[in-house]
């Protein structure tokens, strides 16, 4: 089982090398496995552009990541689960959502660098706007999906509105939570790239990293900083998953 | 630990969008229900059965009527109510321990104090071994237990159950109805039971309330005065089983 699960990749690899190994693709288009493995070496040991090695940029990016993620679900859970408790205030939040929602987070870049600069501050912005709405929406999801009659139950056992909020509809709504969570990781993660690209005044993110390759035209370098991109968003994802499995082992 | 509960011109009327378009549900109901008495309802389906359970709980309103708990009119959800479901409404979250604590946590109990009282019910009811369990662990009979369970620790005056046994086997049901039993005979609880199943109602009551079709009024009184245990297949039950099916017979034909 496990080694069907590696098959597929393999046959990839492979097959980049011999097209780039028979020069197919020519180099400065697509290096080669190896020299992308290379290139990692350099992204680790001198860095892009030299002297800003990647374990520097990973964690300006993560600590971006983590400030915009974070805020975002701290505001978009409490709301989430009063959206889903109360019809009034849905629907007065609903609207104001269901306006700024379809508005790409990129499309926030201009108006965040003019707002907060050029600089971490900026794409923390981008990476909010990116996570907030699917923890929002999905948290209101998950507590008007809460069967009504364990509300009921609730208040047989002589419940209290506190009680309700708290041992029902929390609890009841952490699987959509966490499902909205790792929802908005993903495109927290997907749009700090991008967010990224403008320019960060650090001179340092993975996003500004491969941008920088591109400048001094050195591509094992912006495909290793790829790589390590995808790598590092399945691990976050991972990790949420694992959050998933324990926190709801009751479903 | 237990008291009498009565209904004075009890009525439910839903009311959709106008005066015309309203549904009586049931109409003018009295009846009392003694102090330690086990009643079962039985009635036709769509009688409104369900929906008395939930006014005399509190979780619906009357539209006009009172009850009375031990002679003083309650209004609304009453903690001294108890109220168990067909669907067993456990919280899915929470083990079966947690799920028997549930309402002394709402009523502020300290948590050492009801856990063990918890503990006490987890042995009681033939729980053991599995306090640690998630409801979808548990067979439909042990889900019921932890349900009833859940209510009786909060010590009800009256307790109201909602065809409790309605989606279990036939088997499973029996045991069930013992088990029900010896836990009344213990404590004698002043229970109101709903049934659609007559067989149920005989075997466990001592007296059996039979509804008409809507509006619904109550077509008698059925008193079940057999002494326990009850044989479920003698004379003196097929005699009670058969005037309550005629009753609801002609409820139908009218």
């Amino acid at each position: 089982m496990k080694g069907k699960r590696l098959l597929s990749p393999i046959i990839f690899i492979v097959c980049w090398q011999i097209l780039t190994l028979a020069e197919i693709i020519p180099a400065f288009k697509l290096p080669s496995p190896a020299q992308v493995l290379l290139g990692l070496r350099d992204l680790i040991q001198l860095g892009m552009p030299p002297g800003h090695p990647l374990l520097y940029h990973i964690l300006y990016s993560l600590e971006r990541v983590f400030w915009g993620y974070s805020v975002a679900v701290l505001i978009a859970v409490p709301l989430g689960i009063a959206m889903g408790w109360s019809q009034k205030i849905r629907d007065v939040v609903e609207p104001l959502v269901e306006l700024i929602r379809p508005i790409p987070p990129l499309a926030w870049i201009p108006i965040a660098i003019l707002w907060f600069g050029i600089g971490g501050t900026a794409a923390g912005f981008i990476i909010f706007l990116g996570a907030f709405f699917p923890v929002l929406l999905n948290t209101a999801a998950g507590v008007l999906a809460i069967d009504a009659i364990l509300i009921e139950a609730a208040r047989a056992l002589n419940a209290r509105g506190r009680d309700i909020f708290f041992k029902v509809l929390v609890p009841g709504s952490v699987p959509s939570i966490i499902t909205g969570m790792r929802i908005g990781i993903g495109i927290g993660w997907m749009t700090l790239v991008a967010a990224e690209f403008t320019g960060v005044k650090q001179g340092y993110g993975l996003g500004y990293m491969i941008m920088t390759a591109r400048d001094i035209q050195r591509p094992d370098e912006i495909i290793a900083g790829m790589l390590v991109i995808g790598i590092i968003g399945l691990g976050i994802d991972s990790c949420l998953r694992l959050l998933e499995r324990r926190l709801i082992r009751w479903r | 630990m237990a008291l009498s509960l009565e209904l004075v011109d009890l009525t439910k009327v839903f009311t959709a969008s106008g005066p015309r378009d309203s549904i009586s549900v049931f109409e003018k109901l009295n009846c009392r229900i003694e102090k330690g008495e086990f009643v079962s309802i039985v009635g036709p389906s769509g009688c409104g059965k369900t929906t008395l359970l939930r006014v005399i709980a509190g979780l619906e309103q009357a539209s006009d009527g009172k009850v009375f708990l031990d002679g003083t009119s309650i209004d609304g959800r009453d903690p001294r109510v108890g109220l168990i479901f067909q669907e067993y409404a456990l919280f899915p979250w929470r083990k079966t321990l947690e799920n028997i604590e549930t309402g002394l946590e709402f009523g502020g109990i300290p948590k050492k104090e009801r856990r063990g009282a918890a503990m006490e019910y987890i042995r009681n009811f033939g729980l053991a071994g599995f306090e640690n369990k998630y409801p979808k662990e548990l067979s439909g009979g042990m889900k019921q237990r932890v349900a009833i369970a859940r209510t009786l620790i909060t010590n009800p005056e009256v307790v109201l159950m909602d065809e409790p046994f309605g989606s279990l086997d036939s088997q499973t049901r029996n045991d069930m109805q013992q088990f029900l039993l010896d836990v009344w005979q213990r404590r004698r609880d002043t229970i109101l039971f709903v049934t659609h199943n007559v067989d149920e109602a005989v075997y466990l009551s001592d007296r059996i309330l039979v509804l008409s079709r809507r509006p619904t009024k109550i077509l008698k009184a059925v008193e079940a005065t057999l002494p326990r245990p009850r044989d479920r297949t003698s004379p003196e039950s097929n005699h009670i089983r058969r005037i309550i099916l005629s009753l609801l017979s002609t409820s139908v034909m009218q």
